[in-house]
């Protein structure tokens, strides 16, 4: 039934359902005006300035650098993420331990706290006179308005990415598999190596890569700790807002075109990786 | 599904424990008791260090001068009107992208046409773009130099730098929330129920009302109270459009910047607290739903 309705429709299959095309029509109208339109109102800012333009605007050193740190930073948090986000979702997926529930609700707490929020509190801990940063300082450690202190705050924004998406996986995971290894004499740890970690292995990728695309464009969090100083700790969101300050429209679309084309990128990547994990599932 | 799992569906879909029955001890399949202590003890540090610790630090820094000092700081008139703000700016975003959620859903979950997987991936694209570009896109458009700036100031209509201009970045920000969770759930659901309303003469209102809206409500109000969290604690978009005037664009995010770089630590945590205490307040609402929605998946399969 379904070869014959998908050879007989042109481009919607027929129903007695009504509505069609008065949801279609305003969710497409919506969705120009409030995307697509703006999106494209983006993509076409830079062409004033022309492709010489466009080039030496996106290759100034102090946007290069800001770049190189925004991806940079984002890279190195969304790592550390990857290792404790996997050790959070095993030890929520696998073992029991008091409040448990609470634990795992906060995890979500990046996702609801505002980012200023997030911002600012991390910017107090980790000052110099603040209660993680006082127990640095002597050691001769600064965090709060180094580098460092951006990777703190890209690690706090990511960490749900990875917890959430290696989770479900893990307990999904089918058990017996592991007792079969097991009954051929494999250790504990050999079974994690070679059985457990090649199919959590795509979710764990995906999760980095979340972790990663959103650490890229992160901006309230970060700005607070970050100490903004231009070649050395300016993120590349923060020289957009500076450029408009200034009123270079077009320095700072051109900026953005960087950014929203490596983030296209990288939800291309993320896509296939979650087809990748999908086949990966249904293998298993 | 694909894109962004922003904010992923629930993951605890049953309601027992998501530990598995005892099993027996095997060497192979059991971890060793010191590398179980070790997990938690790093999983608990790490969260400890990483979540608990700000968001304690926001109340402890709010309170720091007393009780006083901290009411004071709430309820003084900037204060109010940033909370008015927030409210008024979510207000209007959250029901718009409402109304947008429950026509994609429909029209997506419900028929069968070409360019849906395209349709999809555009109504998830506002969660792959940066904050800051999300304010800019709007600048671009209708600021002083924008496409239709010139044009709308001519007409005396003013977005950028006005309350309009708070409320379009915000729709920007939260426009997939809704839609998200309610096409996989509406998918699931599957046309059947409503097939057999409108056969027995239900109009669509009547059908999409009595048939459709229960069985996704839990799910709608999930979607809902993260579009709305996220619509009053968003900084980076609305940071861009508001030009940062005192008492008329300053929602409460906005204000925290405001007053922490005044060196106003105190009146900057009391306003954060508010936002943290939103924070808090979204997380139980979305493990009770959660909940309630592991509940009925079990019901129904």
């Amino acid at each position: 039934m379904t070869a014959v309705a998908a050879r007989t429709y042109a481009w919607k299959r027929p129903s007695v359902l009504p509505g069609f095309n008065l949801t279609l029509g305003y969710s497409l109208v919506y969705l120009s005006i409030i995307v697509l339109l703006p999106l494209a109102a983006l993509l076409l800012r830079p062409t004033e300035l022309g492709l010489d333009g466009f080039w030496t605007a996106v290759t100034a050193p102090r946007v290069i650098a800001s770049l190189k740190l925004s991806f940079g930073a984002s890279a190195v948090a969304a790592l550390v993420n990857c290792a404790f986000g996997l050790i959070v979702a095993w030890v929520l997926a696998r073992y029991d331990f008091p409040l448990k529930r609470l634990v795992d609700a906060l995890v979500d707490l990046p996702f609801a706290l505002p980012t200023a929020v997030a911002g600012i509190a991390l910017t107090s801990l980790y000052a110099p006179n603040g209660w993680i940063g006082s127990l640095l300082a002597p050691l001769g450690i600064k965090v709060a308005f180094t580098p460092i202190g951006i990777v703190i705050a890209l690690i706090f924004i990511g960490l749900p990415f990875v917890v959430r998406t290696v989770q479900p996986v893990l307990l999904d995971l089918d058990r017996e598999v592991e007792d079969a290894a097991a009954s051929l004499g494999a250790t504990r740890w050999q079974n994690f190596r070679m059985v457990i970690l090649p199919s959590i292995f795509p979710a764990l990728l995906t999760g980095l890569a979340l972790a990663f695309a959103r650490a890229v464009g992160e901006y309230g969090s970060v700005i607070f700790i970050a100490g903004n100083m231009p070649m050395k700790s300016e993120i590349a969101p923060l020289l957009i807002v500076t450029k408009l300050e200034q009123y270079d429209y077009a320095g700072a679309a051109a900026i953005a075109v960087v950014m929203l084309i490596a983030s296209f990128l990288m939800l291309l990547v993320i896509n296939l990786l979650q087809r990748w994990a999908r086949r990966h599932e249904d293998r298993g | 599904m694909n894109a962004e799992t922003s904010f992923a569906m629930p993951t605890d879909i049953q309601p027992e424990s998501k530990v598995a029955a005892p099993r027996p001890v095997n060497t192979g399949t059991a971890d060793p008791a010191w590398a179980k202590l070790l997990l938690i003890g790093a999983a608990l540090a790490f969260m400890a260090l990483m979540l608990v610790l700000p968001l304690v630090a926001v109340f402890v820094e709010a309170l720091r001068d007393g009780i006083g000092k901290y009411l004071s700081a709430v309820s003084n008139r900037e204060a109010w009107s940033a909370i008015r703000l927030t409210l008024i700016v979510a207000g209007i975003a959250v029901p718009l992208n409402l109304v947008f959620g429950l026509c994609a859903a429909w029209s997506i979950a419900k028929f069968e046409f070409r360019g849906k997987s395209l349709l999809i991936t555009f109504i998830d694209l506002p969660f792959s773009v940066s904050p800051v570009i999300s304010g800019l896109i709007y600048v671009l458009l209708y600021g002083a130099h924008g496409w239709f700036g010139p044009t709308l100031a001519a007409m005396g209509i003013k977005v950028i730098f006005t309350v309009a201009g708070l409320v379009l970045a915000t729709i920007f920000v939260t426009f997939p929330f809704v839609a998200r969770e309610l096409i996989p759930l509406m998918q699931e659901q599957g046309t059947e129920e409503e097939e057999a309303a409108v056969s027995l003469g239900a109009n669509g209102f009547q059908t999409f009302f009595r048939v459709t809206l229960p069985n996704v409500a839990w799910g709608l109000l999930y979607g809902v109270l993260l579009c709305n969290a996220r619509a009053m604690g968003e900084f980076g978009a609305v940071s861009v459009v508001s030009g940062h005037i005192r008492g008329q664009t300053n929602t409460m995010p906005l204000h925290v910047e405001i007053l922490y770089n005044e060196y106003d630590f105190v009146g900057a945590f009391a306003v954060a607290s508010l936002l943290a205490l939103l924070a808090l307040v979204t997380l139980v609402g979305k493990s009770i739903l959660e909940w309630r929605m592991g509940q009925r998946l079990s019901r129904g399969h």
